[in-house]
Parts: C-alpha cells; sequence; structure tokens
C-alpha cells in the first residue's frame, strides 16, 4: 500500500521512562553535521544534527529505557537538550516505543 | 531543494553546510523519457520526442544500483510523460524494492484502471498528477484539450484502486492562482494532498513565463495562502517568498548542485531540474565513474558548492531569508545569478530586467518539442 500513515494522528508521547528504538521503517544516513533520517511510511525527511544525538539514537535499542541511555550516552549538563531533541524525534515518528 | 517533507530547519549553521554540498543528493529528479503524449506550454524540458539515446533499461537499472549505494532515500521521477516508457513498471520496481522511494509525476492520461492498481499494490511509492487549474478551462489552456479530463480520470482511478492520498500537483500561474482554494477542495474531495510548485522560465517556459507568472500582488497572495496552510505541499519551490516576512516551511535553499540535481533521458547531468542547459550539465552517467563520479567530482558541482556571494541583493536586509531567489528563473530570464531574482518580492528583479537589452536570452538545451503538436488521450481504461 502506497499511502503515507496519517501524520502524527497519535503523536506519541515522548516518556523517558520506557524503552525505545529507531523506527523500523525509517533510515538513518551519515553525514558530517550528524544524519539523515528518512521515514520510509510518512515520508519525512529529518535532520540529526549532530553525531552525539545519532549516537543516542542507535544507542537507545541496548539500553532498558531511554533516560538509560541518557544517562550512558550524554552528560549531565546536555542532558535537557538532548531529551528535548528524543522528544521532538519521537512526535516525528523517527524513534518509537519498542 | 525538494525535499517534500518540510526539513524542520530554521538553523542557519545547517543551511550553511547544506549549500557546501553532501556527499550524495538528498534526493534528485530523475526524467525517465523526453517523450510526452502532452505539449504543455511551460514544459520545464521541452519534452514530446522520445529521445533515441535514452538510458536503455540496463543502463537506468545501473543508476538505481549506484542510488541504493549513496543512500539515496527517494527520487522524483518525471519526463517527459514517465509511464510511456514500456519498462516504466519494472524500473520503479526495481527502484522501490531497493528502498529507493520514487515519487513520480504524470499528467495521468496512461493511468488506467489497471494501472491504478498495479501501483496501489507498490511500497514506497508516492503519485503525482498534474493540474494546473480547477476547470478545463484554466488546465487545458496550459496543458492542451483534454488534459484536465484525463487528470481526473486518472484521479477516479487511483481512488477507485485504494491508492490512497496521491498527490494533485499544480504549477501556479496567474490565470489559476484564484483557483487555489478550488484546488484544495478538489484534493479534499479525493482525500489526496494538494502540492503547488513555481513556474520557471525554463523549456517552453521560456516562451510562456512572461504571460503565465503571478503578478507582484497574487505573489504576496500566494505567500499568505501558503503560509496559512503548512499542508499544502510547496517541494520548497516558493523560498524567494520568504522575504516576506516568516520562512515558508522548508531549507529556503537553492540545492541545485549541493542536494539535489537531475538525470535526464539520455543520461545527461543536470545542477537542477529547471536549467536543462549547457552551462548547467555536469557530465553523463555513462561516464567511467557513473552517476556518483559526477555528482562528486564534476567541477561544475564543485563551483556551486562554493560560498556564494550575495552581489547586487548585499544591501538587502531580507537576503538571508530568499537567498536571491532562484538559479534557474535568474539565469533564464537574462539577470546576474548573484543578483535578484524576477521575482524578488521587492521588485528589484522588475527593475532588473527592465534595464536588460531584450535580445539574446539564453536558449533552453535539447528541444524535444513535437514538431507538430499533436494531443492524442486515451480513452478510459
Amino acid at each position: 500500500m502506497s499511502s503515507p500513515g496519517p501524520l502524527a494522528v497519535t503523536t506519541p508521547r515522548f516518556d523517558v521512562e520506557r524503552p525505545w528504538r529507531l523506527h523500523p521503517q525509517v533510515a538513518l544516513r551519515d553525514e558530517s553535521f550528524g544524519a539523515l533520517a528518512y521515514h520510509y511510511g510518512n515520508r519525512r525527511l529529518i535532520f540529526l544534527r549532530s553525531r552525539t544525538l545519532v549516537e543516542l539514537v542507535e544507542s537507545l535499542e541496548r539500553f532498558e529505557s531511554a533516560g538509560d541511555a541518557l544517562t550512558a550516552v550524554i552528560g549531565p549538563a546536555q542532558r535537557p537538550s538532548y531529551e528535548r531533541a528524543l522528544a521532538r524525534l519521537a512526535a516525528s515518528e523517527v524513534i518509537d516505543v519498542r | 531543494m525538494s525535499a517534500e517533507a518540510p526539513a524542520r530547519t530554521k538553523d542557519s549553521g545547517l543551511r550553511d553546510r547544506l549549500a557546501h554540498g553532501l556527499d550524495a543528493p538528498i534526493c534528485l529528479t530523475w526524467e525517465l523519457t523526453y517523450a510526452c503524449n502532452l505539449a504543455c506550454v511551460h514544459c520545464l524540458s521541452s519534452s514530446g520526442r522520445r529521445d533515441p539515446r535514452e538510458l536503455t533499461s540496463d543502463e537506468a537499472r545501473s543508476v538505481i544500483d549506484e542510488l541504493v549505494a549513496m543512500q539515496v532515500f527517494y527520487v522524483n521521477v518525471g519526463g517527459g510523460e514517465p509511464m510511456l516508457r514500456p519498462d516504466f513498471f519494472d524500473l520503479i520496481g526495481y527502484a522501490v524494492d531497493h528502498r529507493v522511494g520514487v515519487k513520480f509525476s504524470t499528467n495521468g492520461t496512461r493511468l488506467n484502471r489497471t494501472r491504478a492498481q498495479q501501483l496501489a499494490a507498490m511500497d514506497y511509492l508516492d503519485v503525482q498528477v498534474s493540474l494546473d487549474g480547477a476547470t478545463a478551462e484554466v488546465n487545458d489552456g496550459v496543458r492542451g484539450s483534454g488534459s484536465y479530463a484525463a487528470a481526473r480520470r486518472a484521479m477516479d482511478n487511483l481512488a477507485d484502486a485504494g491508492f490512497g492520498p496521491f498527490k494533485i500537483s499544480v504549477v501556479v500561474t496567474r490565470h489559476n492562482v484564484g483557483q487555489l482554494d478550488a484546488l484544495m477542495a478538489l484534493a479534499h474531495h479525493y482525500g489526496a494532498q494538494l502540492r503547488v510548485t513555481r513556474l520557471r522560465p525554463s523549456g517552453r517556459g521560456a516562451d510562456s513565463w512572461e504571460d503565465l507568472h503571478p503578478t507582484a500582488a497574487q505573489q504576496r497572495f500566494l505567500y499568505q495562502w501558503l503560509h496559512d496552510r503548512p499542508s499544502v505541499l510547496t517541494g520548497d519551490s516558493f523560498f524567494h517568498l520568504s522575504a516576506l516576512g516568516q520562512p515558508l516551511d522548508g531549507l529556503n535553499l537553492c540545492g541545485a548542485g549541493r542536494v539535489v540535481c537531475l538525470i535526464d533521458p539520455v543520461g545527461d547531468v543536470y545542477a537542477c531540474p529547471f536549467v536543462i542547459h549547457q552551462e548547467f550539465l555536469a557530465g553523463n552517467v555513462r561516464e567511467a565513474g557513473g552517476f556518483t563520479g559526477v555528482w562528486r567530482s564534476s567541477d561544475l558541482f564543485a563551483s556551486l558548492r562554493e560560498p556564494t556571494s550575495a552581489g547586487a541583493c548585499s544591501s538587502c536586509g531580507s537576503y538571508d531569508a530568499c537567498r536571491g531567489g532562484c538559479m534557474a528563473a535568474k539565469f533564464f530570464t537574462g539577470l546576474p545569478l548573484d543578483g535578484p531574482d524576477p521575482e524578488c518580492v521587492f521588485g528589484h528583479g522588475t527593475e532588473a530586467l527592465a534595464a536588460l537589452p531584450s535580445a539574446g536570452l539564453p536558449r533552453p538545451a535539447a528541444d524535444h518539442s513535437a514538431r507538430a503538436v499533436p494531443v492524442r488521450l486515451l480513452s478510459r481504461g
């Protein structure tokens, strides 16, 4: 079926306590500024604007919760901004709850 | 650039990085054939007659293999009328099977019930049916007699086949800008998405632009109309309007040779779909290094990735919003590339155009216009 899914009908709320992952329909392409993410379902193109964010997104799968991934990959000073970045990626369905 | 989903950035740092080019295009346009059964007066590629040097099926598949290796997420397929290629379904099937998404533009004349069902069964495929007016009168004035009815039949067939939200793709002209609400209603009627793009003075558009391009007042109306309707897709083509205030969604950047390009039916690689001219020809996919070699090593693309000067626009406070507008629009109207867009919202382009000598405009290359103008439409299939 070729239809893009309904956009953000059920925007997933970002719950840092839950286990997240890169959405299975999303492909990442590494770039010098970070990565391009393309969602083959909703056809959105998203820019991940730092290598650290890319690392964080790719690490989600290995942790029990997004919070654990943040603790392991990001220093405490930068945690709030990366948590907001993950929330935005959740809203764009680049990441989803596994 | 023409990433369809607006890249969510107002980040000028990222925009600068993109302006220096990427190792692979974000997306590209691929005109599969110059053959066309219509003769639209604004055709970007002056299509009509098939070129005997057209890429073979094997060569086309090799290009797709390169796109896979470069991780190009999707390709905008056009023409001519791409569905006139006998291997059309083979090629788009090959692309989507390898996760190169296809967004293809069609005039709809060959989109019968059977083909609509075939399309509906494919993943990673978007269809854009071109329609340049909400009425036959306005549309057919640009696209030819019978073309409105043919496009509507194609839309009916897609809807009946359960394709889902296809796109209705409109080039905004002086004559249809007043029909945007009606076109929106038509899109709603089909559960489709409306996509509107900018008219360029490219291809046969070089001869019709003067009569068709929206007036200054219409451009201001269009800016507000788009601003109020962020769900309308634009292929990021109206960034020259961003000088009017809040930037429109998208990168607001000319991506030519930096993040997008065009592969034409004979494999020539141009900086963008709107500059089919020797000056913007970077190479050919049949060369030893293939498309990848052209993208990464051509002198032309290297020069387009150099920092650009604002030129005559440097004293304008809105340069950061519009970045001087569209390279193709400037080139084919005879304006310097480091000056204002001919449709500059502050009228600087109009002044610059008035100061030009009337002769000696660059002519589009590769004219494949039909010698007579046959508009033969298939009956409903």
